[in-house]
């Protein structure tokens, strides 16, 4: 009678040990807490493993209300061995109506990534320092620019080069054309001192001249 | 035609503002990108310190002399490359063209990875920097598998910049960013000469003086990073055996050649705007000591960061190790650290060795990441912009960095750009409706028009074609004759009397020795080993195939046959025309009757109908200055 009774209190915790170990369907997680927080790092014993089981019972909860399934999971529902130093450790989530009935992997990994965030941040981690083995991260979408940065700059770099070549074009055709008034008004000038002597220099083609064969390529004239 | 403007174009030869500007623009001519990313690379590779040794002497006895040849004949004869040949000798007009063919086509990619500057400049503004991690795939499942597989800064470089084909024979598309970019290097490039020397005068306030107040500011950053040290002592730690390879000093000697920017017709053209009376032996000796000095003072801030980079990925490569252990043997974390690693490896080797052979640790030394070393775009592109990524302040460095290269490759332009222009103007090819203006930008845009090549998915491998076959054998040959052309057709003592008459005094026996004897052997022997050496390999390139089993390894593969014809095509072109312009100019002279010495007539006008009122010798002229100072 005492042995049976023995039997039936110890029996579920050696029956939930066997089933952690054994399961196919466990997880393995690992924490970096002293990488993550580095002086601020906590100390991970049964309080946190406590925190641990309520955030993944959390987790499960959350997922069946998604598909509308019973959600009744409790912190017994989270089995959890091979505890290590290196804070590690292998957890196996049951079901709720039947203690001995692991949950099916896939499904615990579909929870796991829908709370992902909320499991994180109750630990003060990320997706780098808080690991579950075969449960690859969610990435966080690319911020999606309506301009991309580098158009912006661009933009305000040609325009600033488009405003220069434009005022420095402009500066030339204005200058070309005072020089123009000068040259025109020089022609004026020319052609008063051409009346005013009286010669005629119309035999002359405009105002070039005849090449003059006395004053030609003759080095003499120039070595002073 | 005005007749007023065609006086003043055959009389006003556009002038220095003062000497600064004409020293700058020299100094930034021959200072550009190869000064920082190809000399510290020499360095490194050819035994650190004892570099110099071969690389002074060969500024010594080919720099220098090749630097006071050019400048002088520019500064006598006053015209650009074409017109100063052919003053010396009708024969020889071809160097001209040669030189001039040559500028356009290396102004063609140099302003291409000008253009590649300006996008990792435009990028440098974001946070975070966008070559500092993998992007998110389609499907938001993971990061993507090119980038993964090789690293981030590689997969911006390769895929995201250049969109690179997995080869030659696949030209790929137009990449539409890049022509961006190529178009606002070029317009940036047109402000700057829209006016010719007026302009580029004051440019080359900013450009030729930025980087060196960027090298410092690295230079000051650079050294208080950690393993900065590791990286100076492994760049100058010399290795005296390797002067006995003779690669070293064919190496040695084609730095020197390449980063004072000689052959190009660039520095005739510029010293021809400077007044006859000008001390350009100073000039010289001051360019070519500018030049080399900057190389110098770049490579040690680069190997700093290099050092600084290889330390970080040593550690890296450490701590996934560490971490490695850490979770394969459950042990507490912060345990295994980087000084008690060996110790805990060798417990836990003997105690589980089979575990420990299956994680497939790392083997980390130090060494192997500081020879991972890179020189040209490998350097700017890739490394380099992984070290930033690594310091605090990641944007400043970035942006700061290649806005030192913009400004390097820019005065650069300037000397390819005039090089070009110059002898056009001179040749009077112009129609004299056209204002320079117009002009210039028409150059501009015809070049902007045939780089587009480059902007291909292959465009990275036609680049390093260009480089490799336009920027190399040409100008030695060009070198050679121009030193040949001097000494044999101009003559050493009519070029002394030049020299006298401009610096006040004869060249001394080491500037003519040099001329007539070292420089032309040196650079004979050099051109020589160096096509030597090219003709022994078959030439092939990297390229960057996805596909590849040994991804992320380059597949190297050789050029094809067309590829091949190309790359010939691209060395002769240049150099064909020196002895295509002699034979036409023999034929003509055989059916002509003889028209008498080419020595270059202070009386020739240019055209046709002389007019006694700009006879050049009643102009204000320095020779009437110097008769009216006796």
């Amino acid at each position: 009678m005492r042995t049976a009774v023995l039997l039936l209190i110890l029996l579920p915790p050696m029956v939930a040990q066997d089933l952690c170990k054994e399961s196919k369907d466990g997880f393995k997680v690992r924490l970096s807490i002293k990488t993550a927080l580095g002086d601020k790092a906590y100390e991970w014993n049964k309080s946190e493993m406590f925190l641990f089981q309520s955030t993944l019972a959390f987790a499960m909860r959350i997922h069946a209300n998604r598909s509308n399934q019973e959600t009744n999971y409790n912190i017994a529902n989270i089995l959890v061995c091979n505890d290590t130093q290196r804070v590690s450790f292998v957890f196996v989530v049951t079901s709720p109506d039947d203690p001995t009935q692991p949950i099916p992997k896939e499904q615990v990994e579909r929870a796991v990534r829908l709370s992902k965030h909320r499991i994180n941040n109750a630990f003060l981690l990320s997706d780098m320092t808080l690991e579950f083995v075969g449960i690859p991260p969610t990435l966080a979408a690319p911020i999606k620019y309506d301009t991309p940065p580098w158009l912006i700059v661009f933009g305000v770099v040609m325009g600033a080069v488009a405003v220069g070549i434009m005022a420095l074009l402009m500066s030339t055709v204005s200058k070309r054309r005072r020089a123009k008034d000068k040259a025109a008004g020089f022609a004026e000038e020319d052609g008063g001192i051409v009346k005013e002597n009286g010669t005629s220099l119309s035999s002359l083609k405009g105002k070039d001249g005849v090449y003059n064969q006395a004053f030609s390529s003759d080095e003499r004239f120039t070595q002073l | 035609m005005d007749t007023t403007s065609e006086a003043s174009s055959a009389q006003e030869r556009p002038k220095w503002d003062n000497k600064v500007q004409y020293l700058l623009t020299c100094v930034g001519f021959a200072v550009g990108l190869g000064n920082v990313w190809r000399f510290p690379y020499l360095c490194q590779i050819y035994g650190g310190g004892a570099f110099l040794i071969p690389y002074l002497i060969a500024l010594v006895f080919e720099g220098l002399p090749l630097l006071y040849l050019e400048l002088a004949i520019g500064q006598s004869l006053r015209k650009g490359s074409i017109g100063v040949w052919h003053s010396i000798s009708p024969l020889l007009g071809g160097l001209g063209v040669a030189s001039m063919i040559l500028s356009f086509l290396v102004g063609l990619f140099y302003n291409t990875i000008l253009a590649w500057v300006l996008w990792y400049f435009f990028h440098s503004f974001e946070d975070p920097l966008p070559w500092s991690q993998c992007p998110v795939n389609d499907n938001n499942t993971g990061l993507v598998e090119e980038c993964v597989i090789s690293t981030p800064v590689n997969y911006f470089w390769y895929r995201q910049t250049l969109n690179i084909s997995p080869g030659l024979e696949t030209s790929g598309s137009l990449q539409w960013w890049l022509v961006l970019c190529l178009a606002s290097a070029w317009s940036i490039v047109y402000i700057c000469f829209i006016r010719g020397i007026e302009t580029i005068g004051k440019a080359v306030y900013v450009t030729a003086t930025f980087p060196y107040l960027v090298l410092t500011i690295f230079l000051v950053r650079a050294l208080t990073l950690p393993g900065a040290t590791d990286g100076l002592l492994y760049l100058f730690t010399p290795d005296w055996s390797l002067l006995a390879d003779p690669q070293v000093w064919l190496d040695a000697a084609t730095q020197i050649f390449f980063s004072l920017s000689l052959a190009f017709g660039g520095l005739i053209a510029f010293s021809s705007y400077n007044p006859k009376k000008n001390d350009c032996e100073r000039d010289a000796v001051f360019v070519g000591c500018i030049n080399s000095a900057t190389s110098l003072y770049a490579s040690i801030p680069i190997f700093a960061i290099l050092g600084f980079k290889a330390t970080s990925n040593f550690n890296a490569c450490v701590d996934g190790n560490i971490l490695d252990l850490t979770n394969a043997f459950d042990i507490e974390e912060r345990n295994i650290t980087a000084e008690n690693y060996e110790h805990w490896l060798l417990f836990l080797n003997s105690s589980d060795p089979d575990r420990v052979s299956g994680l497939k640790l790392k083997h980390c030394v130090l060494q192997n990441f500081l020879d991972q070393s890179a020189s040209g775009t490998g350097l700017a592109f890739i490394v380099f912009t992984e070290a930033v990524i690594e310091m605090p302040g990641s944007q400043v460095w970035a942006v700061l960095f290649f806005i030192m290269l913009f400004s390097l490759g820019l005065s650069s332009m300037f000397g390819n750009l005039e090089g070009v222009l110059t002898p056009l103007l001179d040749l009077h090819v112009v129609p004299g409706w056209m204002p320079k203006e117009i002009f210039t930008g028409l150059i501009c845009a015809l070049s902007f028009l045939v780089a587009l090549i480059f902007t291909l998915g292959s465009g990275n491998y036609w680049l390093e074609i260009f480089n490799s076959y336009v920027g190399s054998v040409p100008l030695l040959v060009i070198a050679f004759f121009e030193i040949i052309g001097v000494v044999c057709f101009y003559g050493i003592k009519r070029f002394s009397d030049d020299i006298e008459f401009m610096t006040g005094r004869r060249p001394n026996l080491y500037w003519r020795v040099c001329w007539m004897g070292i420089s032309p052997v040196m650079l004979l022997v050099v051109l020589v080993a160096y096509v030597a050496v090219q003709v022994q390999t078959h030439p092939t390139y990297p390229a960057w195939n996805p596909q590849y089993e040994k991804f992320p390894e380059p597949e190297v593969k050789p050029y094809s046959d067309w590829v091949f014809a190309v790359c010939v095509l691209l060395s002769s072109a240049p150099v064909l025309s020196i002895p295509a312009v002699a034979v036409y100019r023999l034929v003509r002279r055989q059916t002509r009757s003889p028209t008498g010495h080419s020595y270059p007539n202070p009386y020739s006008n240019q055209n046709q109908d002389p007019n006694p009122y700009s006879n050049p010798a009643f102009t204000a002229d320095e020779r009437i200055q110097t008769f009216k100072a006796l």
